[in-house]
């Protein structure tokens, strides 16, 4: 049941011209035998069967000792894989009737085209280094068009219009920054006649702080970023501060090759800043245990093993999940270069357990030049002390009265005070005090030892100097504690560093983490371009490599990820393999002009994503007719604009910012906003410190969905309902599913209903004093665009229906506009407050609400 | 599978009840309302979340499915598994040939010795099968003709959390899709009205040891979100956000909806995206379980005979009993899978104190549940699986006195029961040997076990799988896994 390469073929052979006359391995056999053939036929040796390999012309074309050969070119009569195929005999017939595979006809067709043709082999496409070709002719307004409209000229199809000005700032104020345009913003854009007033506001929201926030959210699917440990008491840990980085990073554009170093080895760079320790977060997010009997050896195991998946996954594109137990069956993946790869991340100097803590070593304290200008202050404010008291106890006049021969009071005798306490361990007194003291009577001491005995002396015990030297001391006690509470209090973060001894790695025979087999060494696979330190290669050395001009597969990867962000669907649609199982691209030109670009460009993201959005293929309308929805339901050719339902995140966001209660602080520990009672309670380890939700209040509760605390084994609600993956696990692609559970949700959601009323309110008093009027700003403010006649129309007599019911039910009014922390606006006449408060929700429920057209 | 139908099927198919009913129209959604409040899902053309082509691949002896697991690891050896001979053995330590060299958990690996500790309680036989039964489950020892008790299951993990998730996945590591998903995936569902998979998680005794459970238990993993299970809550709404907030009247709903289902229709007609229609059928989706889940929860048209053979405790909502009531009512919906995830078996001390209650939580639930599915009829179609993620030792972890003891992880060996649909009752299956520590007679691997249970659903394991990062993931895994005939009538 392999549909997403049988899909892709169906779909190109649909989407293409049809060209019987020209098969191209790559193109139109690769997916077939990949899926059908190679498990036994392809890069697994172990597994091979006859001795026969399919995935290389040498084995194709070789003889088998029966002297057959699989395939001769130019001859489908002559290749024994032509009457495989089509042999009935259950013991002839290729695929294997066990294997559960059949060729269709229209297959099969393929096939022998492609023999007849001189069944020319290639390289899978993805490990070819891409190559910038020309850009077609084609009208449009960028490269990105160039392709795509080209494309669309060959299938008989035509871009749509530009859409209208109030889509594009909605459209773009959402795939940029995750947030809805304010009403200023869009009247400034209606205003703004200029010929490249897109442009221009491209770049404001290129340069918004929220732009990280937004990019940020997507690349922490692919970390697997949560704020608990993931597994058994799934106790809270502290790596917010990676998350943090993600988006500052974002936002100063760091060019993606060194996004990828300092993530993958910034431990590694020479004198790495704080910043560089806590990018490499980045492979302390996997889930971990501190489960009370689980075996070490058994969970360093896992841990290597994830932390190679999700960088093969995440950089190269490439699913290395199958060679943890054997050969890649589809892919040039052997099991040993696995263990290669895996033999870079298999030293990690974190423990096995993770003890349930916080802070999992090893970690970094970082200081914010904020908290470094406060801290400074405290330690101005104690050293001002400091000094203060020397002065005093310099400017003391102390004679001691001993000396003069008066021992009436000996406290304040400095003389008869040590006398008592000479050779003597006495526990009261200051530990340092009591050493010095504590020796035998007549031991020298140094003029500093005088010094102190005086100074204490003064300070504690002589009645006369105490109460003028007691309180300074004080002081500066408080203010050197305070001093240290702030430090404590300063955030770590799990960080990445080796075992100064690195660990002996091994192939483990069929992924038994207790099964060591052939001893490895750091490598990379042999299909890729080696490494240029063959020597002892680090992690260092491997993220280079990664970022290299001559790696096929980086550049590629990542422009596609960033490509489905704002397209709604990748080039190569199975953005997480682009290996032999996964699609092929559906524009695979566009998507090497755009890797090679892309890097020749410093890879540059802020400059690759304005590439897209300026796109004339961007700015197109998404109204389209009925036909060109049936033709291409995935949009994949690109003949209408980019329309897709906005993520879970963004649901509640675009609900706060519409209503006004959005809190836009950036950065910190998570934040716990609404959540229904028992999603944490009936699942949780009663040990655990994340057993009990006890949501935030004030400003926290209407913080970016960002910031929310992700308890990985039971999600927030708001988050997993739209399809937000519980982070257990790297991922690539969000599902858009479309359920009654997402509707209850919207209507129904405390969140939902507080926001409603708080628009309501701003409705109320902004939006003028006819119900047409008060549409009309509800709409401009939840969609950017005026309503239509129709609209108002439908809209009022749901309001005057509403209000006539609270205006008999005054009660339930009262009700209804009290939900949620926040408190009800006064002066607003409670049923006409209710109405415009089921009308403002109702404007939130809208499914153009939640999507970005 | 043809993969232009299996392309059209998951466009269908995208969402939670996909947009069959829309297609329809208006009087469609009454037709669908009429056949739920009859109980009748015999419209197939109507059922808004088909089945895979070609599923089931054979005629089901189930229909549904529930599953009863005891979280933490419920002891065989004072519950099911009979060993007369072990008092003779108190306190010796456990013969190096029957503990042999397998790894043991880092809890009792460090203990200087490994004390057998036989049973505190009594066995005694029942039903016409003769079974031998703790007296800690008189309730489930009244239905033991019903059942097959299999006393050979085992698994590969020795810790909660990997045990847990290979139990539900089929797999240690997280990630993959849970039995009831894949069994929405491949069956759908015979309900409009209500999820394809219900689960619960209900109260356990306050002072017994409870591990975590994990979302993923009744996760998609890889499949679509709208498989996941829909959690059946025990307090507050019983679906989330299934209530209107205070203050609004279901007329108001109803006329805000009316609004919304006019304004997307418009945007419709000027978009021509079909995932809009689908949206408003989904709204109307919800409108409809705003009704048919109070109704589904609402316990007062259960006749009294009914509430009697549950006890006490089933007018407790979230209790365990309560629990076991909804499971039947949820299957006589149609909804094809329901899990109750009872918690507080993880009896490392204190054994026999911590057992009798979890057993006195849950027993009468269990022995009611299956003999009320049995008198409405619905046993025969209903598989019944109760069951922890492993067992425990024979031997004491900490001290061993003649009326203490507790018990480490044991995954080697313990005992599952099925009953209902397909299962032949009043039968064991499978041998231990005299310490219940090693399997001498008939093994069930857990991949086995879900072999059997898609069996039942009529699903063959190894022809039900799905693509994922170039894997055909199956629930039961690579290695071939054979169906557990023997238990089959």
């Amino acid at each position: 049941m392999n549909t997403p390469t049988l899909l892709a073929a169906v779909l190109a052979a649909s989407a293409l011209p049809a060209s019987a006359e020209s098969r191209s391995f790559n193109h139109d056999i690769r997916p077939i035998l990949s899926d059908k053939c190679f498990a036994c036929h392809g890069t697994d040796a172990k597994h091979r069967k006859a001795e026969l390999r399919l995935d290389t012309q040498e084995g194709a074309f070789g003889k088998a000792e029966s002297g057959a050969v699989a395939i001769k070119p130019g001859d489908p009569k002559g290749s024994e894989l032509w009457a495989r195929i089509n042999a009935t005999d259950k013991d002839e017939i290729m695929p294997p009737p066990k294997s559960h595979k059949t060729i269709s006809a229209a297959e099969k067709e393929r096939i022998r085209e492609w023999i007849e043709q001189g069944a020319k082999y290639q390289k899978h496409w993805a490990f070819e280094l891409p190559v910038k070709v020309a850009l077609p002719a084609s009208t449009g307004r960028n490269a990105v068009d160039a392709f795509i409209f080209d494309r669309l000229k060959r299938e008989g199809l035509a871009p749509l219009p530009e859409a209208d000005k109030t889509t594009l700032i909605r459209r773009a104020s959402l795939a940029l920054t995750g947030l809805p345009p304010s009403v200023a913003e869009a009247d400034a854009f209606l205003a703004d006649a200029s010929p490249d007033a897109y442009e221009k506001l491209v770049d404001r929201l290129l340069a918004s702080p929220q732009f990280g926030e937004e990019m940020a959210r997507h690349w922490l699917d692919v970390a697997r970023y949560g704020d608990t440990h993931g597994m058994h008491l799934d106790n809270e840990r502290s790596m917010w501060l990676y998350r943090d980085w993600v988006v500052g990073a974002f936002n100063r554009n760091l060019p993606f090759s060194q996004f990828t170093i300092e993530q993958l080895a910034g431990d590694l760079l020479p004198n790495p800043t704080d910043d560089q320790l806590v990018a490499t977060g980045f492979n302390r997010c996997n889930v971990t245990t501190g489960e009370g009997g689980a075996l070490d050896a058994e969970f360093i195991f896992r841990y290597a093993v994830d932390r190679t998946s999700t960088t093969v996954q995440t950089w190269m594109g490439m699913t290395a999940g199958c060679a943890v137990c054997h050969d890649h069956k589809f892919d040039p993946l052997a099991q040993k270069e696995f263990y290669q790869l895996y033999a870079f991340f298999h030293s990690s100097a974190d423990p096995a357990m993770d003890g349930n803590a916080l802070l999992v070593s090893p970690t970094l304290k970082t200081i914010s030049p904020e908290q470094k200008k406060q801290l400074a202050e405290k330690d101005a404010l104690r050293t001002a002390a400091a000094k203060r008291l020397e002065d005093a106890m310099k400017s003391l006049e102390y004679v001691d009265p001993a000396t003069l021969g008066d021992v009436t009071e000996p406290d304040a005798s400095l003389s008869q005070w040590i006398a008592k306490h000479e050779g003597k361990d006495t526990k009261e007194l200051p530990a340092e005090v009591n050493k010095i003291l504590k020796r035998k009577a007549d031991a020298k001491r140094s003029a500093e030892q005088e010094k102190q005995l005086r100074d204490y002396f003064l300070a504690n015990v002589c009645p006369k100097t105490k109460s003028i030297i007691g309180p300074l001391q004080a002081e500066v006690a408080k203010l050197e504690s305070e001093r240290t509470e702030f430090d404590k209090a300063l955030p770590a973060s799990f960080i990445m560093r080796d075992l100064e001894k690195p660990r002996d790695s091994f192939v483990m025979i069929r992924g038994a983490y207790d099964k060591p087999g052939e001893k490895v060494s750091r490598d990379v696979p042999a299909v890729f371009p080696p490494l240029p330190n063959k020597e002892n290669p680090t992690r260092l050395d491997l993220a280079k490599w990664l970022v290299a001009d001559n790696h096929p597969l980086t550049a590629r990867v990542t422009v596609n990820r960033f490509w489905q962000q704002f397209f709604g669907v990748g080039l190569v649609k199975t953005a997480g393999d682009f290996g032999s199982q996964g699609q092929p691209p559906s524009h695979p030109e566009l998507l090497d002009w755009l890797a090679v670009d892309f890097r020749e460009n410093g890879w540059d993201v802020k400059k690759l994503v304005r590439l897209f959005v300026t796109s004339a293929t961007f700015r197109q309308s998404s109204d389209a007719p009925a036909a060109l929805w049936t033709r291409d339901p995935e949009n994949r050719l690109h003949a209408r604009g980019p329309r897709v339902r906005l993520d879970a995140e963004v649901v509640r966001d675009n609900a706060l910012a519409v209503s006004g209660l959005l809190d836009l602080t950036m950065g910190g520990r998570g934040v716990r906003p609404y959540q229904p009672p028992n999603i944490w309670e009936p699942v949780a380890y009663i040990r655990s410190n994340t057993a009990n939700y006890k949501a935030d209040s004030g400003n926290a509760l209407y913080r970016r969905s960002l910031y929310t605390f992700l308890k990985r084994t039971a999600p927030p609600p708001f988050m997993a309902n739209f399809d937000a993956p519980s982070r257990e696990q790297s991922c690539t692609l969000r599902e858009r599913s479309n359920t009654p559970l997402q509707a209850l949700q919207l209507m129904n959601d405390v969140q939902q209903i507080e926001a409603a009323r708080v628009f309501a309110g701003k409705i109320i008093t902004q939006g003028g004093a006819t119900p047409h009027e008060r549409i009309t700003f509800a709409y401009r403010t939840a969609l950017a665009r005026k309503p239509a006649p129709e609209e108002i129309e439908i809209v009022t007599a749901a309001y005057k229906q509403h209000l006539a019911a609270y205006e008999q039910t005054p009660a339930e009014a009262a009700k209804f506009i009290r939900q949620g922390e926040s408190t009800p606006q006064a002066g607003i006449p409670e049923p006409e407050f209710a109405a415009w408060t089921l009308i403002a929700s109702l404007v939130l429920n809208l499914d153009e609400t939640i999507n970005r057209n | 599978m043809n993969p232009i139908i299996e392309h059209q099927l998951l466009q269908t198919r995208r969402q939670f009840f996909g947009n069959a009913g829309l297609r329809l129209g208006g009087i469609a959604l009454a037709q669908m309302l009429g056949s739920a409040a009859t109980g009748n899902a015999a419209a197939a053309t109507s059922r808004v979340h088909p089945p895979l082509p070609g599923f089931p691949h054979f005629k089901p002896r189930a229909k549904s499915l529930i599953y009863v697991h005891m979280n933490g690891g419920p002891s065989q050896l004072d519950m099911w598994d009979y060993k007369p001979d072990l008092q003779k053995h108190f306190n010796e330590e456990l013969p190096k040939s029957v503990r042999g060299e397998q790894r043991i958990t880092g809890m009792t690996s460090g203990q200087s010795k490994l004390p057998v500790a036989p049973s505190l309680f009594k066995f005694a036989q029942h039903g016409n099968c003769g079974r031998w039964v703790s007296e800690l489950i008189p309730h489930t020892a009244k239905i033991v003709d019903e059942i097959a008790l299999i006393k050979t299951v085992h698994t590969s993990a020795i810790n909660h959390d990997p045990a847990c998730t290979f139990l539900f996945t089929g797999s240690e590591i997280p990630g993959r899709a849970s039995l009831g998903s894949w069994l929405g995936y491949g069956l759908g569902s015979e309900n409009n009205d209500l999820p394809s998979f219900v689960c619960l998680t209900p109260q356990y005794p306050k002072d017994s040891d409870g591990q975590a459970l994990f979302s993923r238990m009744w996760g998609s993993g890889f499949l679509p979100t709208r498989h996941a299970g829909v959690t059946l809550r025990g307090s507050g709404d019983p679906v989330l956000y299934l209530k209107n907030p205070d203050g609004l009247a279901t007329s108001e709903r109803r006329s805000m909806l009316d609004a919304l289902g006019k304004l997307n229709q418009r945007g419709f007609d000027k978009i021509g995206d079909p995932e809009i229609q689908t949206r408003i059928a989904q709204y109307e989706m919800a409108f409809r379980m705003q009704t048919s889940v109070p109704e589904l929860v609402d316990l007062s048209t259960e006749p009294q005979s009914v509430l009697d053979l549950y006890g006490p405790e089933v007018s407790k909502s979230g209790s365990f009993t309560h629990s076991a009531l909804m499971a039947r009512r949820l299957v006589e919906r149609g909804v094809r899978t329901v899990q109750i995830m009872h918690r507080g078996w993880d009896q490392h001390g204190a054994l026999p104190t911590h057992i009798r209650k979890q057993c006195a939580d849950t027993d009468r639930g269990v022995g009611a549940l299956v003999a009320d599915l049995k008198q409405h009829g619905l046993l025969e179609d209903t598989l019944v699986v109760w069951g922890g993620e492993f067992g425990r030792t024979v031997y004491s972890q900490g001290n061993l006195t003649a009326t203490d003891y507790g018990r480490d992880h044991h995954p080697r060996n313990f005992c599952m029961w099925m009953a209902g649909g397909g299962i032949k009752p009043g039968i064991s299956f499978g041998e231990t040997d005299d310490f219940s520590y090693n399997i001498v007679e008939a093994p069930v691997h857990l991949n086995e076990l879900n072999a059997t249970i898609l069996h039942c659903m009529g699903i063959d394991h190894t022809r039900f799988s799905f693509p994922v990062q170039g894997l055909d993931l199956r629930l039961t895994g690579v290695e071939p896994a054979r169906v557990v005939k023997e238990l089959l009538v």
